[in-house]
């Protein structure tokens, strides 16, 4: 038994070492090369187009084995569940006042001719609220800002399937093809790339970091940063399209986003230099924010120092001052949402009175989708879930610069910038904070409502007082 | 999200709630969609935290009552059953004629069944009596703090006297139906729902 084993151990041997030797090779030259000198094969975006017709295949065959087998699918329905009327509170009781002498006036009649506007509190009056405390019920702006959109195709993921049932054995061979092919082949190759990327991008700014503060420091660490980016890029084989580049933020510059995900931070920097803005963590984010801030500055808080507006504000206005330093990449919605909409943006960073750069991102959600549920993944599951998806396609749109006008205020700049990204990326503008992910909503809002209705009947009485 | 939700909704079941509230197949699974979204805890039934959780109820002035409307006496869950026959009571009136073959017995989206709802709305105490009390309960919340408590009496006892038939200082059922004759219910109770 013995001399049998050895050859065969030193042929098993061999063969691994070949392979590893080979599969190096192939990373280097197609995929870390290139990220270098910033040049695509174009192997990405023909694995796009070929995941495209597999993906329509796949769904019209679900379809046509529901329709043999008789199964309702379940469809989405891009409309919504229902059909909201778009009528207001002053509207819909002006309404029902006008239809009013439904009460049987006691004692002395009125004169003929009077304004149905002498009844006050009418107890249809609660019809409004009922119906539109029901509509919320079934279909609300905001919850759904905080889960995955629902797919109109099926992608080959299990993750994203509604009506997967055995259909065919051709449908059910391609998703275990898939299966092994996402698991097997392109998630350890992503996590080599991510690791290459992000060990380098350690190494090489810390190496950077030793060098006297200068022009050569500043280009040095430019191109690495770029570098690494571009290999993590390459990590998640995200398809980025980039838009309008010539409006580019500039240095002193603030560049504002919609926040989908920690992916947009990758995708922005691997096209541009950027200063990031945020909150020091432990571990290896801390690790790695350590070594970036010693290339070039970057705006990294304590914990304590968040809860300090003032200081925060501080700082951010003080960096912009500085014409030699990187411009400042902020996501003001403060929390990640799920790109189909965007939702309030803080004032803070539209008080510095700096330039603002805005930048739309809109993924493509048939690839994998890239909205971070934090209340239901953490981090080390999302980034997973992320490298074993087919990729992340994304467009890019960089739009004209906007400063503040005279006489606006912090919020209405905000909003105006918001209402540009919105438009330009076909998300929904909402005016909700994105806080209410987590929080609840202040009782102001409930209060302007009473104000309103008060307004009504009491306006009403007073009417009635003056006849 | 949908992923799994469809899927464990079986076929009985689902053919049981479109006997009961008349709403067709695809509105069933899509409104099953939407309760297992709201169901946080994942165990098929709803608390009042997760109807609280949605923004535009939470500022609504009635928000409380409305999801009061959907618990049965003293309960603190709804099941999805449950969840369906309160939505059943928005449907259109007219939807009826176009599913042949309605429910035995009175639908639950009928013009009475409807203002029976608003009614249970006022009628905290299911005594089918709207006291003075009850009245002012519920203009107390839609006008919040704006209006005084003596204008605020004022108006609701017009309100009762206006409305009282019988002498009683309450508004029975038939009263508050008598009231509300010429309003058009069937328009402003009912929601479209989409197929």
């Amino acid at each position: 038994m013995g001399p049998f084993v050895s050859p065969f151990n030193n042929l098993l041997c061999m063969l691994l070492g070949i392979s590893f030797t080979v599969w190096f090779k192939l990373l280097l030259v197609f995929i870390i090369v290139p990220a270098i000198f910033g040049l695509s094969l174009g192997i990405r975006t023909l694995y796009m187009k070929t995941l495209l017709k597999v993906f329509e295949w796949a769904t019209l065959r679900i379809e046509r084995g529901a329709k043999e087998k008789k199964h309702l699918l379940y469809k989405t329905n891009a409309n919504g569940i229902i059909a909201k009327e778009p009528t207001s509170l002053e509207e819909e009781l002006k309404e029902i006042r006008q239809n009013g002498c439904n009460r049987k006036l006691k004692g002395p009649t009125t004169i003929i001719g009077h304004t149905p506007t002498s009844s006050e509190y009418e107890m249809s009056d609660i019809f409004y609220f009922f119906r539109r405390g029901i509509e919320s019920i079934v279909d609300d702006e905001v919850t759904k800002c905080f889960t995955a959109e629902e797919l109109e195709s099926w992608n080959l993921l299990t993750r994203s399937n509604y009506n997967f049932q055995h259909i065919s054995t051709r449908l059910t061979v391609l998703w275990g093809l898939g299966v092994v092919i996402r698991y097997g082949f392109l998630l350890p190759l992503r996590l080599t790339l991510a690791v290459t990327g992000v060990s380098l991008l350690v190494f090489f700014t810390t190496l950077i970091g030793l060098l006297p503060n200068g022009r050569l420091k500043c280009l040095l660490s430019e191109k690495v940063h770029l570098m690494c980016y571009r290999i993590c890029v390459r990590a998640l084989t995200a398809i980025i399209m980039y838009h309008h580049s010539e409006n580019k933020p500039k240095n002193g510059g603030i560049c504002v986003a919609n926040h989908t995900s920690p992916i947009d931070v990758i995708i922005l920097a691997s096209d541009g230099c950027y200063a990031m803005v945020g909150q020091i963590h432990g571990g290896l984010m801390g690790i790695i924010q350590r070594s970036m801030v010693k290339a070039c500055p970057h705006i990294w808080f304590e914990r304590s120092e968040v809860k300090d507006r003032h200081l925060v504000a501080k700082r951010l206005s003080d960096h912009v001052k500085d014409k030699t330093k990187l411009p400042i990449l902020i996501f003001p919605e403060g929390t990640c949402i799920n790109n189909t909409s965007v939702m309030m943006f803080k004032k803070g960073s539209f008080e510095i009175g700096s330039t603002v750069y805005p930048v739309a991102i809109k993924y493509d959600p048939r690839f994998g989708e890239a909205f971070w549920n934090s209340s239901k993944f953490g981090m080390v599951n999302y980034l997973l879930r992320m490298m074993s998806s087919w990729a992340i396609v994304c467009s890019v749109w960089y739009l004209p610069p906007m400063t503040r006008q005279e006489g606006e205020d912090a919020v209405h700049f905000a909003n105006r910038v918001k209402a540009a990204i919105a438009r330009q990326g076909g998300l929904v503008d909402l005016l909700w904070d994105g806080g209410l992910k987590r929080e609840k909503v202040k009782d102001t809002f409930k209060e302007e409502q009473q104000k309103l209705y008060s307004k009504i009947l009491v306006g009403v009485h007073e009417d009635r007082s003056r006849s | 999200m949908g992923s799994r939700a469809s899927s464990l909704l079986r076929e009985e079941d689902i053919e049981e709630i479109k006997k009961e509230t008349g709403f067709s197949h695809s509105q069933i699974t899509r409104l099953y969609s939407r309760f297992h979204s709201l169901d946080k805890g994942e165990n098929g039934a709803l608390s009042r935290e997760d109807f609280q959780r949605i923004p535009e109820l939470a500022i609504n002035p009635l928000g409380d009552r409305i999801i009061n409307a959907f618990f049965p006496e003293g309960e603190d869950q709804v099941n999805f059953r449950g969840f369906m026959k309160t939505l059943a009571r928005f449907r259109p009136v007219e939807d009826n004629e176009k599913n042949k073959g309605p429910p035995s017995g009175e639908p639950l989206n009928s013009r009475m069944n409807k203002l029976l709802f608003a009614f249970r709305l006022y009628d905290l105490d299911r005594d089918d009596k709207i006291s003075r009390d009850e009245l002012l309960q519920v203009l107390r919340m839609m006008v919040g703090v704006n209006i005084s408590d003596e204008q605020l009496g004022s108006i609701a006892d017009r309100t009762i006297q206006e409305a009282d038939t019988n002498g009683d200082m309450c508004i029975s059922f038939t009263e508050f139906t008598k009231v509300l004759e010429k309003v058009d219910v069937e328009q402003k109770m009912s929601i479209r729902f989409l197929h």
